[in-house]
């Protein structure tokens, strides 16, 4: 096993997003994110365990790229509650991109809990050429 | 390295004696108003028990860890769920974040009566893994009917 799975991976809060207007009742969490950028796209990983490929809305409004998404609870009537560590709420989490994106060429996949939304760079302004003939 | 850790668990054990029993009450009494988030401080994977006439019901917060990553035992009355989350594997790019954690893990909770090994079951579905852990026959709750004499 290498050293960077050896390490044992420590639980967090699921941290209370502040002064979202949800419409959904529960509570609003941030969901932990990985952002990587290469030269043609940028990806986002977040982590939404329990939320269905379904509830998860992806919106680019200019450059503010907003993710939501919601998980059901699960338990089912007639269970008693012996220990309860985590809730059930939405997920959200709101960024602003640096970068131009191709909006038509967004893709956004959920997988095992976990959203992978890529973000194409949009072709910048190639320089133009101009072609010089000679004149006859 | 594989590091085992013993959650805190909280379910009140059988046999105790009066004031052990009212220990364990205050401390869930205490659990109860510091809400759910503060009771298992840095030990991954969360996880709601519940529980009903037949069966126990674990639920993990699992995201992105692959089936074959994910292990679940059952030894006696412990119950453990263990694996490893890998960081996904990108060629040439630049982290702007990296908040979501990688590694191992490996949790073990106590559950407080027997259990039947026929019927348990454990299913992954959108990240969430939930084990259904049937009670043995003799830890199940029953009535016995009062006749007159």
């Amino acid at each position: 096993m290498n050293e960077e799975s050896s390490r044992a991976i420590e639980m967090r809060e699921k941290g209370d997003l502040e002064a979202s207007e949800g419409t959904r009742p529960g509570p609003v969490f941030t969901p932990p994110v990985d952002i990587f950028e290469s030269a043609d796209a940028i990806t986002v990983l977040a982590d939404m365990p329990g939320v269905q490929p379904e509830h998860v809305t992806v919106d680019l409004n200019e450059d503010v790229l907003t993710i939501t998404g919601y998980c059901e609870d699960g338990e089912e009537e007639g269970r008693v509650r012996v220990v309860q560590e985590y809730r059930c709420g939405t997920f959200q989490r709101r960024f602003t991109l640096s970068e131009l994106v191709d909006q038509a060429g967004i893709k956004a996949t959920v997988t095992d809990g976990v959203l992978r939304l890529e973000l194409p760079k949009a072709d910048r302004a190639r320089p133009a050429r101009i072609e010089v003939r000679a004149g006859a | 390295m594989l590091v085992r850790r013993l959650g805190p668990s909280r379910l009140r054990p059988t046999g105790l004696g009066d004031l052990d029993r009212m220990r364990y009450d205050m401390l869930r009494l205490f659990d109860t108003l510091a809400g759910p988030e503060e009771r298992s401080r840095g030990v991954f994977p969360a996880m709601n028990v519940t529980q009903d006439a037949d069966n126990f019901y674990i639920r993990c917060e699992l995201p992105g860890v692959r089936l074959d990553d994910l292990e679940v035992g059952v030894v006696h009355r412990t119950v453990t769920v263990s694996g490893k989350r890998e960081a996904p594997e990108e060629e040439g790019v630049s982290y702007h974040r990296k908040e979501r954690a990688s590694g191992s893990f490996s949790r073990s909770v106590v559950l407080p009566s027997a259990l039947e090994a026929d019927g348990m079951d454990a299913v992954y579905e959108h990240g969430v893994l939930t084990i259904t852990l049937p009670l043995a026959e003799a830890a199940k709750p029953r009535q016995i009917a009062v006749k007159s004499a």
